[in-house]
């Protein structure tokens, strides 16, 4: 029994190390959100196309038709979404994959300008231009890309702009295991 | 120049006017209000939706009204949040299972601590209890000898 009380300070402390140590791990991102609409049926939204765009709207319904689709979530107005798009391009071009886009609090022209100015890479792309549909699927912020298996349910949230690193070592090997 | 400083005054004030709608009825704007304060803004994560300047937090406290406004109550707004951000737009956790942890954690280990000094004061308090207050006869005799061997000294270097 004594020797168990002087175990014990030996133990708590332990134990705060542990976590501490948890807290240094650089894989570790604070600020990282753990998505509740993992493995969720896509939320309900249904978005008018880009207004005098030839590219059709999105809505719930066209998530769930037995494809992967890749949702990826952009704005003209945000730079990192310029960043990311020439790996958009390629995802749609290369890869046995639907990518379609909600884009997010956008004016229309500006849109247009910018897909016309990049490429348009969306088979799809619904106007979200109040942002509720954005906050439908939880977003912080545009970029914001999800995965949705041939169900419609999503299996993968990525925050932020996705790089050339990230595309090779999480999101196709997301897309392989899905197909 | 008294009318340089009233339009630099007024100026100072735009930001006030720029203000989003609030709901005409008082008392929902007052509840809008504290749920605000209550919902954790996603972006500035620190920061609740009440005081971030951020966009999404501005299209949430928008949502917040509506949402209100159409007779929805404080729980359903936020049962609204948490099923699209999850319990982390939530400042104060919810009180289940896993999260007993959280809220039961630092008085469990308040409670140790206050065991631990409780133990240790009472035991303490025994040792004192059973300590004799008189010395033993060859304690007494040692204490006399070296008293006999100071005033000898001092009277030695006198």
């Amino acid at each position: 029994m004594k020797r168990l009380l002087f175990i014990l300070p030996l133990l708590i402390f332990a134990i705060g190390a542990a976590f501490l140590y948890w807290g240094l791990n650089p894989e570790r991102d604070p600020a990282a959100i753990p998505s509740v609409l993992i493995d969720e049926p896509a939320p309900q939204f249904e978005l008018p196309p880009i207004e005098a765009s030839a590219t059709p709207g999105l809505s719930t319904a066209d998530l769930a038709n037995g494809q992967i689709t890749v949702v990826n979530i952009f704005a003209s107005w945000c730079l990192p979404c310029r960043a990311e798009h020439p790996l958009l391009v390629d995802l749609a071009e290369q890869r046995d994959v639907r990518l379609v886009g909600i884009n997010y609090k956008d004016k229309p022209e500006d849109a247009l300008a910018w897909l016309e100015e990049l490429g348009n890479p969306y088979e799809a792309i619904g106007a979200d231009e109040n942002g509720r549909a954005g906050i439908e699927w939880g977003i912080s912020g545009v970029p914001e890309t999800f995965i949705l298996d041939r169900e419609g349910t999503i299996r993968y949230r990525h925050v932020g702009p996705i790089h050339a690193v990230e595309l090779d070592d999480v999101i196709l090997p997301i897309l392989e295991r899905l197909q | 120049m008294r009318v340089l400083l009233a339009v630099l005054l007024l100026s100072f004030a735009l930001p006030l006017a720029a203000q989003e709608p609030r709901l005409e009825d008082p008392a929902l704007e007052a509840r809008a209000r504290d749920l605000q304060r209550e919902i954790r803004c996603v972006v500035c994560q620190n920061e609740s939706i009440d005081s971030s300047q951020a966009g999404i937090a501005r299209d949430l406290r928008e949502l917040v009204r509506e949402r209100l406004a159409a007779g929805d109550s404080d729980e359903e707004v936020r049962e609204f949040l948490v099923e699209r951000y999850g319990d982390y737009v939530l400042f104060r956790p919810p009180m289940r299972s896993d999260t007993w942890v959280l809220w039961f954690g630092p008085a469990i280990v308040l409670l140790i601590g206050a065991a631990g000094i409780a133990l240790a004061v009472a035991r303490r308090r025994k040792q004192g209890a059973t300590a004799p207050d008189v010395l033993k006869p060859e304690e007494d005799a040692r204490l006399a000898r070296l008293l006999a061997e100071e005033a000898g000294g001092k009277e030695r270097r006198s």
